[in-house]
């Protein structure tokens, strides 16, 4: 076993919330005065009680909770989760940005991290002088960055630009650019997150391939943070998933992206109406349930997509319903209905729609329903929404990490002829 | 039960014990320092058309002015210095000060995004303003030197150099020195109590009025006299002034307790500066 390169032991952040930084001189004289005068300090009071609350109204939060994780010299860490469950706090606390309120980070050899790319680039100094000044500032010295100068260039890609001030550089060069510098970096921990949003699909692969050249080849260990679960898959060693500030999963990554997954495969329980309906009508039907009842789950692409629907009815009316299927971002992608039927009071109804396999894209989706009664008014059910999740294709022959574009993903009859 | 192995290379903890300042770890990054002080100075001047010009054009018209208004309206004394050359020993040496203060004092917010991505010892950005400062320093020194070779020897005057222009060096890292431990103290504190933003602005513009700058400490009567000898700037613009033009009220123990003042607010300042910068982001 290889030795341990981190060691994170109940490490803790507590953040203030509401106005931070709002501290004013006027306020700490006039806890000095209370303190003088031998009174309580208002401020303090105010304070200490609401530290490690957890209820909402409380002025502190903690964005992370007794963390605890080893990282192996030559692994490759996935950290995934939600927005907001942790992971960029963590590695902020890792490449010291801040320090923790509880807890150690020990750690070999230097931590470099691509917390943004690009840190420290002044637009007026050329691409030269920005490769010294932002290989410095990640701790490299002025020998080493010259010695690696012509393997960054070529890297980036900037051959003709060296000399040219980067506010004259194109995004996809400026990225390019960060990212050649960090990657030269030879830190013996290398901090990765979400660069690969950015780029083109050439540079991903590239910057992919560097990191697996990092890690497997040089024997350096590397933390990658993404939301792209295809390549934390095929990447990573290992992986922890973070909810609510604490580590919710530690293991394979396999393992890891699935749990992830599950959690998106959720349920938004507050049942509302859209403010353009009556409010009269809200109790004529309600959704009882609805679930995605497929046996493995995230779906499988080629799997049919089965949802269903519990409604009871309150009143005596043809009713029919429409079917929706809108990406996360909102994008209306289909509308379908089903025929018109006649329901009685207190009547429950199940409903079942059914997508076909090969057609949806990896990635979520919503469901909702609408009820149209009498063939006009239409009552739209928001907020209830049914989210799932197309597990991805892990298609070997393509050496692609990234994900298919487009909402849909349907298999297309194609020939290809030579003339 | 006892541990495996401790060698690790980097621990870090919630807190960090207030004498430890990490001077190795700042040498460490004397690169980025010189990069730093490069930057600023390129990248300062660059498309501008007279560029490094304007480190002259501000001193030039600054002595203009104060020769007319102190010197011929007022007609303050200048220990017998002619008045240009007197007004620009006093300005140059103050402008590097007020300059670098002014400058350091904001550390933390003008670095508020890079220190928000990497880290590297914080420190290193105010040390590499008083640096680059040097560099404009050094530009208007020119000037000062042109001026005085005028009065020492187109200009019938009585200037004479004296040895105690071998301290020169010693007297900028002084004035540097100063500058830095005030600016990293207010810059400490302003990350939590922006007030003191408004403060610095006139603050520096009132201290003035306070050190030898348009005035010798000779001129000021023996009932206000303790002010200019509690202000640690004094001894190191008379002392300036007594090397390079033979006028300047100055003993050792001036001296002597204005480097004991500086060397206490740099250590101040630093451990201040050293508290602040592990969570300043936190709250920025």
């Amino acid at each position: 076993m290889s030795e341990t390169v981190i060691k994170v032991e109940q490490l803790s952040k507590r953040y203030r919330l509401g106005l931070v930084g709002a501290g004013t001189l006027r306020e700490d004289l006039i806890g000095l005065w209370y303190k003088l005068t031998g009174k309580e300090d208002p401020y303090l009071q105010l304070a200490e009680s609401n530290v490690q609350s957890q209820t909402s109204d409380s002025d502190y939060v903690w964005a992370l909770k007794d963390v605890n994780f080893e990282v192996r010299q030559g692994e490759v860490l996935g950290i995934i989760g939600k927005n907001g469950a942790g992971k960029s706090t963590l590695l902020k606390l890792l490449s010291r940005v801040t320090a923790p309120t509880q807890g150690t980070i020990k750690a070999k050899g230097r931590i470099a991290s691509l917390l943004e790319v690009g840190t420290g680039f002044h637009p007026e100094l050329t691409g030269k002088e920005n490769i010294f000044l932002n290989g410095a500032i990640m701790g490299m010295n002025r020998k080493e960055i010259a010695r690696k100068l012509d393997e960054i260039i070529e890297f980036a890609g900037i051959q003709r630009y060296v000399n040219t001030p980067v506010k004259r550089y194109s995004s996809g060069m400026y990225v390019r650019l960060a990212f050649a510098v960090a990657a030269h970096l030879e830190p013996e921990i290398l901090i990765v997150d979400e660069v690969l949003a950015v780029g083109d699909a050439e540079f991903q692969r590239k910057a992919l391939g560097k990191m697996q050249d990092v890690s497997s080849g040089e024997g350096r260990t590397v933390l990658f943070v993404s939301h792209n679960m295809k390549a934390v898959k095929s990447l990573c060693t290992r992986a922890i998933l973070m909810e609510h500030g604490t580590v919710a999963f530690e293991g394979s990554p396999s393992e890891a992206v699935a749990r992830y997954l599950h959690q998106n495969t959720s349920v938004h329980d507050n049942f509302e109406y859209n403010e353009g309906d009556n409010p009269e009508n809200a109790h004529e039907f309600a959704v009882l349930e609805h679930a995605c009842i497929n046996n493995s789950l995230p779906v499988k692409y080629e799997d049919d997509v089965n949802l269903e629907f519990t409604i009871r009815f309150n009143q005596e009316m043809p009713f029919h319903l429409n079917f929706h299927l809108k990406s996360l971002e909102n994008d209306h992608i289909f509308q379908t209905s089903t025929e018109p039927f006649q329901v009685t009071r207190g009547s429950k109804w199940k409903v079942s729609f059914t997508i076909p396999g090969k057609l949806l894209n990896e990635r979520s989706y919503q469901a909702s329903i609408s009820f149209v009664r009498d063939g006009s008014a239409t009552f739209n059910v928001n907020h209830r929404l049914l989210t799932f999740t197309i597990s991805e294709r892990i298609v070997e022959s393509l050496n692609w990490y990234g994900t298919t574009p487009g909402l849909l993903n349907p298999e297309i009859a194609n020939e290809v002829t030579r003339l | 039960m006892s541990k495996v192995d401790e060698n690790w290379s980097l621990v870090i903890q919630p807190q960090a014990k207030w004498w430890n300042l990490q001077l190795r770890e700042i040498w460490n990054y004397r690169d980025l320092i010189l990069l730093f002080v490069k930057r600023d100075i390129v990248a300062v001047y660059k498309q501008t058309v007279l560029g490094p010009l304007w480190f002259f054009l501000s001193p030039i018209f600054t002595v203009i002015a104060y020769n007319f208004v102190f010197g011929t309206i007022a007609k303050m004394p200048t220990d017998t210095i002619p008045g240009p050359l007197f007004y620009l020993s006093g300005t140059t040496l103050w402008n590097y000060f007020s300059g670098c203060f002014t400058a350091t004092s904001n550390t933390f917010n003008t670095n508020a995004v890079i220190f928000g991505k990497v880290y590297f010892p914080r420190m290193v950005a105010p040390i590499s303003i008083i640096l680059s400062n040097l560099f404009k320093f050094a530009v208007q020194m020119l000037m000062f030197f042109a001026v005085l070779a005028y009065y020492m020897f187109a200009a019938d005057s009585n200037i004479v150099l004296t040895k105690y222009v071998l301290l020169f060096p010693l007297l900028v890292v002084m004035m540097g020195g100063l500058a830095l431990g005030v600016g990293i103290i207010l810059s400490a504190m302003t990350t939590k109590y922006r007030d003191l933003k408004n403060f610095i602005g006139f603050g520096v513009s009132l201290l003035m009025w306070i050190s030898p700058v348009i005035y010798p400490v000779s001129a000021v009567g023996s009932k206000y006299g303790w002010l200019l000898k509690l202000n640690p700037i004094s001894p190191i613009i008379e002392c300036f002034r007594l090397g390079f033009t033979g006028y300047g009220t100055v003993s050792t123990f001036d001296l002597l307790y204005s480097g004991g003042f500086i060397a206490a607010i740099l250590l101040i300042g630093a451990i201040m500066f050293h508290r602040v910068e592990r969570t300043f982001m936190d709250t920025v």
